[in-house]
């Protein structure tokens, strides 16, 4: 009897140091939206990955200098004598949640599953004509020619496990815009460092660290409350009184007041994304004008007569309070293909603009509606309130339609808006993932953000081209020609790059991740 | 028994009713209600306050210093201008300070309180309509009728009213195409917020009308072989009309109220058709930067908007109580 409760007692005991120690390295951790799915090759979208890459895991990662490192993959190499074929050798000893182990089988489901007809990933994998396992951990991709950029296109495609995906009927991805809904959605098996315990979609989701993970080092937060909060002055006062540890999306005019608060840092830094308005193309009249007869957008001097209305330093001025980098083209600095001299912007000219559009034949303006996310981007529904009122100058007149990124983003795959709003991050670096997803035609895998449907069967072939080019140098001709007809056609209106900061209790440091993705196996604890 | 006089004992001239006074104004100010109000100062100072709200709402676009919605006058530049100074960038002064968008606050206070006005007025009669009609057939009718509708008042009575209302706001919207949303979005806030306050109205006429049913003048009625519409509105309506003016005017503060909460929460009217709800949702991100007027004035507007309407009310009730003079 003794013994029993003396045992008893050392379990007590025992649990309740567990706990505390757990406590004490929790983190919790508020941004302004939720993860649109758990499904992770059903959106390719930053929130989604961010939340994805604790739980599942990529081939490989890439640092703070834009250099891939090994993750999943030790090492990758294109095939002796076989220029079209990458060769993967993967990390032994790897487990998933459930304990089944990652082979190359898993990696051969993942990336067929990766570039399936309803995976929001596909444009990533659009060169790749067949994937084979050679042995347990060897994976050869061959390409439809050869693709010296490849690698890069791998860093937020995760690995899912083939037995647990076929056991749960998700070996197809979610249609997400669709509004489908799968086992995957909700319930997760990967090799990441950290576990799903819980989750409530927009309020909040619970991770504990793997213990089995194969890191060598562990990280020193060993359980995660993730808080999605959408209204930002909602989120800070969480901060300030000691509701959560880290908020992520720091509404601009806070970043003053917050860095000046005992007890609380702000970690300011660039980020790989820029922010844009798309036009409707095409010969229909758009559904939300009162120009019945004709689409005005499809005219280029009513895109360059927007251009022109647009003040890109006040909205860097006020809305931002300087917090941005205000450019001339949908392309962040920290991408191949840049240029200052793309990157310039025209001073703002009305008469001009107004000119303009009445030399396209609307000279007493139009009405169009614009959609645009509310908790996405930094500021997004102030600038596109701020960019409604310049329109209006010139007698452009915009009905702001608002709306959560969950409502508003399905619009835009859908082709369903005439003026939207989105933001374009760079996760491979190069100019092609810009190129594939918003400027080529919507067909098969290209074009999946292209939400206004252009089209130029030139640019196309270019594109397409971009991915099988092994000379580097003419390949980066091609990108530089390229971006001078994207520009000159104005095929999208680019505002700015953001800057982003991200707010925490003083005792924890998590650096800005350029792609705005931090990974919680990234933070340190002062004491 | 001694004390009771004799209709012959009473002096002549007491016998005489005092003379009313003459002309529809004179007898307004001579009446009971009028006495009751000019005797009740909070009553008078709300009067003024409400009514001088919805004059500078309804005449915003004479007397506001200037339009917000016009994009020509305003300038990003002269965002966050302070109060009482004149913008950076233009030579615009704000009284009342400038909001993100450099628009000046006092005139999108006057302006929103249009949309406030416009949605809470119209979502009211909207209930009111319903309400009363509903009210009447079944207090008249009896039986299964009222049976049905009381019932679904019960149950419409047993949620709040915001939740009833963000649900008939989010079907409306998942069945409007997404390109006329904000087009209707005011007039979806009028259902929503018109259905989800005419439990009261119902049920309150629909008992005035059940003790109006067994009077004598409507069984005359019902015998001369009237219809019953008509009976229903020419002799009962007239008859149950006090209660429902006095929910009718503190539904109104109501409907405000919910119209700011429902903008507040960002499903309400576009931001850049700002009513008050959507301006006070706006400012709140400023909160913790300093910049405190582009959240204070709505509220405050928003406050004295709805408290003075709330007292009338109050005092609408009072005054139409025989039992509380």
């Amino acid at each position: 009897m003794t013994r029993q409760i003396l045992s008893l007692s050392a379990m007590l005991l025992s649990s309740t140091l567990i706990v505390s120690q757990a406590s004490a390295e929790t983190i919790r951790w508020a941004r302004a939206s939720d993860a649109l799915t758990l499904d992770p090759h059903s959106q390719n979208q930053g929130v989604t990955h961010n939340f994805a890459h604790h739980v599942y895991e990529t081939l490989m990662d890439r640092d703070a200098e834009g250099t891939l490192t090994p993750r999943l993959a030790t090492s990758w190499a294109i095939k002796d004598g076989a220029p079209d074929t990458w060769v993967f050798t993967l990390r032994e000893g790897v487990t998933f949640h459930d304990g089944a182990a990652f082979t190359a089988e898993d990696v051969v489901f993942s990336l067929d599953r990766a570039r399936s007809e309803k995976s929001n990933m596909r444009q990533l994998h659009v060169d790749v004509a067949e994937v084979t396992a050679v042995d347990d951990y060897t994976v050869e991709v061959r390409m439809t020619g050869p693709s010296p950029l490849y690698p890069n296109n791998l860093t937020n495609t995760f690995m899912m496990d083939k037995d647990w995906s076929e056991a749960n009927n998700v070996v197809e991805v979610q249609d997400y815009a669709a509004g489908e809904d799968n086992f995957a959605v909700r319930n997760t098996n990967g090799t990441g460092p950290y576990i799903l315990q819980s989750r409530e979609v927009d309020v909040r989701s619970v991770l504990t660290v793997n213990d089995n993970h194969w890191a060598e080092t562990k990280p020193e937060v060993t359980e995660i409350i993730y808080l999605p909060i959408s209204d930002a002055a909602t989120r800070v006062a969480a901060l300030l009184s000691g509701e959560v540890d880290v908020v992520q999306d720091v509404p601009v005019q806070d970043i003053e007041r917050l860095s000046g608060t005992d007890g609380i840092k702000v970690e300011t830094g660039a980020e790989n994304r820029v922010i844009y308005f798309g036009y409707k193309f095409g010969d229909a009249p758009l559904a939300s004008s009162n120009i019945t007869d004709s689409n005005p957008f499809n005219h280029p001097a009513v895109r360059e007569a927007m251009e022109l209305a647009i003040d890109r330093d006040a909205i860097k001025a006020v809305v931002m309070r300087g917090q941005s980098f205000p450019t001339g083209i949908p392309n962040p600095p920290f991408v191949a293909g840049w240029t200052p001299e793309l990157d310039a912007y025209p001073a703002v000219d009305l008469d001009r603009a107004k000119a303009l559009l009445a030399e396209a034949g609307y000279p007493d303006g139009f009405s169009v509606t614009l959609d645009t996310p509310n908790n996405r981007y930094v500021n997004d529904e102030a600038i596109s309130q701020a960019v409604v009122g310049m329109l209006g100058r010139i007698g452009i007149n915009v009905t702001l339609a608002s709306r959560p990124v969950a409502q508003h983003s399905p619009l835009v795959t859908a082709n369903e808006t005439d003026f939207y709003m989105l933001g374009w991050g760079v996760p491979t670096f190069d100019s092609a993932y810009v190129f594939n997803d918003l400027v080529h035609s919507k067909e098969g895998s290209y074009g999946a953000y292209n939400g206004g449907l252009y089209s130029n069967p030139a640019l196309d072939a270019m594109i397409k081209s971009l991915g099988t080019e092994t000379d580097l140098e003419a390949r980066a001709a091609t990108v530089a020609e390229i971006w001078e007809v994207v520009k000159a056609d104005r095929v999208l209106l680019p505002i700015h790059n953001q800057v982003l900061a991200y707010a925490m209790n003083d005792r924890i440091t998590l650096p800005v991740h350029p792609e705005n993705q931090p990974l919680m196996t990234s933070v340190t604890f002062a004491d | 028994m001694e004390n009771r006089k004799l209709v012959k004992d009473i002096p002549a001239e007491d016998l005489i009713v005092p003379v009313r006074a003459q002309g529809r104004l004179a007898r307004a100010l001579d009446s009971d209600i009028f006495y009751s109000w000019r005797t009740s100062p909070v009553t008078v100072v709300a009067t003024f306050v409400a009514l001088s709200l919805i004059l500078l709402a309804v005449f915003a676009p004479l007397i506001a210093p200037y339009n917000p919605f016009n994009p020509a006058s305003l300038n990003l530049m002269d965002g966050f201008t302070p109060p009482a100074s004149t913008g950076a960038f233009t030579d615009n002064y704000f009284l009342m300070g400038a909001d993100n968008q450099g628009r000046d606050v006092l005139s999108t206070i006057m302006y929103g309180s249009r949309v406030s006005l416009f949605v809470g007025i119209l979502a009211t009669l909207f209930a009111m309509t319903l309400g009363v009609s509903l009210g009447l057939i079944a207090g008249y009718n009896g039986g299964t009728i009222d049976a049905v509708i009381m019932r679904v008042t019960d149950i419409q009575l047993s949620f709040p009213a915001i939740l009833i209302a963000l649900l008939i706001f989010g079907i409306a919207r998942g069945l409007i195409p997404a390109n006329q949303q904000e087009s209707m979005a005011v007039w979806v806030l009028i259902l929503a917020i018109g259905l989800s306050n005419w439990a009261q109205f119902a049920r309150t006429v629909r008992g005035a009308t059940m003790v109006e049913r067994q009077k004598d003048y409507v069984s005359a009625a019902r015998i001369m072989g009237v219809h019953p519409i008509l009976i229903l509105l020419r002799h009962v309506l007239p008859n149950v009309l006090g209660p429902v003016l006095v929910i009718g005017t503190i539904s109104l503060a109501l409907a405000i109220i919910e119209e700011a909460t429902l903008s507040f929460l960002g499903v309400g009217v576009p931001p850049t058709q700002p009513s008050l709800g959507t301006l006070i949702r706006i400012g709140q991100q400023f909160l913790f930067s300093g910049e405190w007027w582009i959240l204070f004035f709505p509220a405050v507007t928003l406050i004295a908007l709805a408290l003075s309407v709330n007292l009338l009310g109050d005092w609408l009730r009072d005054a139409l109580n025989p039992k509380l003079r």
